[in-house]
């Protein structure tokens, strides 16, 4: 029908570039932000290599990089940082996995905005490219961490990097923020107005609910990022003082005058902290989804989990100061950032229990994506723990510049987000490829991977204690951590064996695409819609079908069912609850 | 080929081919699309509307914390070293009222004239059925150009805002002048840019008159546009009322 070919969003596109560069189609794209983050993570790894390698050999000269001087060494922790959270833990679960299967899971074709959607990759990929440009250009890489605090990120002459090196990062970083603002936009809307009939919003898996209120975060918080960075390009390059009050640089008065560099750490942290949510939260999801259906039972408290995810998003906007304490706050606002720090800890607590309640008497099928579901929460409780401990003002005066923070946001918003990537790679890879991963393989790397991120991050928290401090190139020559330098040894060694062991991943990924065993169209017996189509999905999803939804997304032993499994499309009339 | 179907045809409400059962009532809102995945312009232009508001709120996220930072640094002591104390420095910026008055009222016509567009093309987007019955005439007056007096006016403000920085520039406060200064610079550049896009979208729904693509599409375009015009408005408004009190 004529009318219908030109009201339909796109149709499926011929050729090469349409199909598989600039796709329209949500699945391409999810696979896109998907490698890219692969890309990006292999990036971001080799370079926390060459720092674990650093820290316990400060002279070797190391492999690309040559001899590490101090500067080099906030050279590798700033590029890290920033390729880790942006590129690969903003990217992947959203980005990837959420681009790939939000739509899927709610019964849609595709995005409610497809062109952006492409947009919005491709402009994360120049802001990768622009960001890794750092690297090349005079000066190198920046110097001021990821979370750039300024003066030093706001004054070209502040040290090596800082001056093309540094705009670039901040370019790279506010055309992050417009891709992001774009993906963002096209979630939420997605959601609200293209579920398939039938999927109301309390019918929709966790996983959705995770990315939505994560789209919502980052609608909210990219925004702000964005300002921030537009002031710091001016700063640089025009010479208004937003940030950079009266300062001398090597006895040379700048020409700034009466910025303040704490409206930086304001404005960055107002996105900081959410962005924290960002990344977990969808692993979050991804968690819920797959601990209830590998353990044959209902997410226990649904609605809670929902409620949960909410809260946690909501107190993300509130706790910002956190990360200030250090900087002459006022102690009255220190305390009401602490109590409210402290309040994300309930919603944290029911999710946690909610998680260990769905495992209870659950008849736990322990394949690889059920692995690594249980080690993210088992990830979530132990970083998580120590938030409370850096959320009291006192208590992070001390810590607050140590290994203690390392080793906190690393369990926590590192390695927990990176096992709910994980999680779903080997979830969702049936259905994206149409082969199954090979099992063994992935039970290998779960075990080394597990055991070997705690073995890194763990000691952290013993070494920022006995007062090993962050960000430091070498501390070797310093007596009172003698007696360190052995554990910080055992933790590059673990540090090698893990990054080792990511090859097994990788290999195993690539593998498995090309020849590993046909999957069926629902091999894990779920019960989303994703699970209810084609492997892998044809490119309006459903084949030309609608999807109607009967029922919630965990229905798992339901009683009197004939399977211990009811699909949400499944019209028969098993009582829902 | 859109010309020769009909578009009454669209609103013929389509089931989803899953099978007859009936869906449960409580059914999230999936009426929207045909069974082919298809949808009709009412749901897209619905979708548009959500997108914007989605949009702008990021829009405004990003004008809250250039207004936080604004409140933020003016109220800001700094220290003096010629008589080593705290001394506030911000120095109340001269505005060119006159002339962003001007702009003001340049503005304001041009979010009445997309106002007027909108509804011309919403009028014509519903007549459009009528008109494609041989021997039905609506009278074929020619229709006001409203969108072009939109880009007109549109492009006047932004003029008269370069005006406006020209001005201030002549009175001596420069971008790094004073933060006043850059705040007024910054503001006012960053409402700008955010037109010049709505001036994008104006100049490419004009395109698609232009290209004969279907009115309902072209509504689409121009309705999600005026909205987005009467933000920038609003907004305006909003900058300025701020760099008045704040100076």
């Amino acid at each position: 029908m004529a009318t219908s070919a030109t009201v339909h969003s796109h149709a499926a596109p011929q050729g090469f570039i349409r199909r598989y560069v600039f796709s329209l189609d949500h699945k391409v794209i999810g696979l896109q932000y998907y490698f890219l983050a692969l890309v990006a993570v292999f990036v971001g790894m080799f370079l926390s290599l060459l720092m674990r390698v650093h820290m316990i050999w400060p002279t070797a000269v190391l492999p690309l990089v040559g001899e590490i001087k101090p500067e080099t060494y906030l050279q590798l922790l700033t590029m890290h940082g920033t390729i880790m959270v942006f590129f690969v833990l903003t990217t992947a679960p959203q980005g990837g996995f959420g681009n790939y299967f939000l739509p899927i899971q709610i019964g849609a074709p595709d995005m409610a905005f497809p062109v952006l959607n492409m947009l919005s990759f491709w402009t994360t990929f120049v802001a990768f490219v622009v960001l890794c440009a750092a690297f090349f250009v005079t000066g190198g890489a920046p110097l001021h961490g990821w979370t750039g605090y300024a003066p030093l990120s706001a004054l070209k002459n502040s040290g090596p990097g800082e001056q093309l090196g540094a705009d670039l990062w901040i370019t790279s970083i506010a055309i992050f923020c417009v891709a992001s603002l774009m993906g963002a936009l096209n979630f939420i809307t997605t959601t609200l107005d293209m579920r398939a009939k039938g999927m109301t919003m309390f019918r929709m898996p966790l996983t959705v609910w995770a990315w939505f209120i994560t789209a919502i975060l980052g609608l909210l918080a990219f925004g702000v990022l964005l300002s921030a960075g537009i002031l710091l390009l001016l700063d640089r390059n025009v010479g208004t003082s937003f940030y950079v009050p009266l300062v001398v640089v090597n006895g040379q008065i700048m020409g700034h005058k009466g910025g303040s560099p704490l409206l930086w750490q304001h404005l960055f942290w107002f996105f900081g902290h959410p962005e924290v949510y960002i990344a977990i939260l969808p692993g979050m999801g991804v968690a819920s989804q797959l601990l209830s259906t590998f353990a044959r039972k209902p997410i226990f408290g649904y609605k809670a989990m929902v409620y949960a995810i909410m809260a946690i998003g909501f107190l993300g906007f509130m706790v910002w100061g956190h990360h200030m304490f250090m900087s002459g706050m006022s102690p009255y606002s220190a305390f009401s950032f602490s109590i409210m720090t402290m309040a994300i800890g309930v919603p944290s607590a029911i999710k946690t229990f909610n998680w260990l309640g769905t495992l209870l008497h659950g008849r736990i099928r322990f394949q690889t994506p059920m692995l690594y579901a249980i080690g993210f929460v088992s990830l979530f409780v132990s970083g998580g723990l120590s938030g409370p401990f850096l959320a009291q003002p006192t208590l992070d005066i001390s810590l607050h510049d140590t290994a203690f923070v390392v080793g906190h946001f690393h369990l926590i918003m590192g390695v927990a987000a990176i096992f709910g990537m994980f999680a779903g790679t080997y979830y969702w890879f049936p259905k994206m490829f149409g082969r199954m991963m090979n099992e063994t393989w992935g039970r290998v790397h779960f075990v080394i991977t597990l055991i070997g991120t705690y073995c890194i991050f763990m000691p952290m928290h013993y070494l920022g204690m006995a007062g090993q401090p962050r960000r430091y190139s070498q501390f070797t020559e310093l007596s009172y951590l003698h007696n360190l330098i052995p554990l910080n040894t055992f933790m590059t060694y673990a540090a090698v064996i893990t990054i080792a062991a990511q090859f097994i991943f990788v290999i195993n990924l690539f593998w498995s695409m090309f020849k590993g065993p046909k999957a069926s169209d629902n091999p894990w017996e779920a019960t989303t819609l994703e699970w209810t189509t084609a492997t892998p999905p044809p490119h309006d999803n459903f084949g030309g079908v609608t999807p109607v939804v009967y029922h919630g997304p965990y229905e798992y032993s339901v009683p009197g069912a004939k399977r211990d499994f009811v699909m949400q499309t499944d019209p028969a009339g098993v009582a829902a609850h | 080929m859109s010309s020769l179907s009909s578009p009454i045809s669209i609103e013929v409400p389509k089931a989803g081919r899953g099978g007859g059962e009936n869906p449960p009532a409580q059914g999230g809102d999936g009426g929207g699309r045909g069974g082919d995945g298809s949808l009709n312009y009412g749901q897209r232009l619905r979708r548009a509307r959500l997108g914007l508001i989605v949009g702008l709120t990021s829009v405004t996220m990003i004008f809250v914390s250039l207004t936080s930072a604004l409140i933020f640094r003016q109220g800001l002591p700094t220290f003096d070293t010629s008589t080593s104390s705290y001394v506030r420095d911000w120095i109340p910026l001269n505005l060119p009222l006159a002339l962003l008055l001007v702009n003001t009222g340049l503005l304001l016509a041009s979010s009445l004239s997309a106002e007027f567009a909108r509804r011309q093309i919403t009028r014509q987007a519903a007549l459009a059925p009528v008109q494609s019955i041989p021997g039905v005439s609506l009278g074929d007056e020619k229709a006001f150009p409203w969108l072009t007096v939109t880009l007109v006016l549109g492009s006047g403000f932004l003029a008269g805002q370069w005006m406006a920085w020209r001005e201030l520039a002549a009175r001596g406060f420069y971008v790094a002048t004073n933060a006043s200064s850059s705040f007024f610079y910054l503001l006012t550049a960053t409402h700008a840019v955010h037109l010049s896009g709505g001036i994008l979208v104006l100049l490419y729904a004009a395109g698609t008159s232009l290209l004969h693509k279907p009115v309902e599409k072209r509504r689409i375009v121009v309705d999600v546009t005026a909205w987005y015009w009467h933000f920038m408005f609003l907004l305006w408004i909003y900058i300025f009322v701020l760099l008045w009190f704040v100076r």
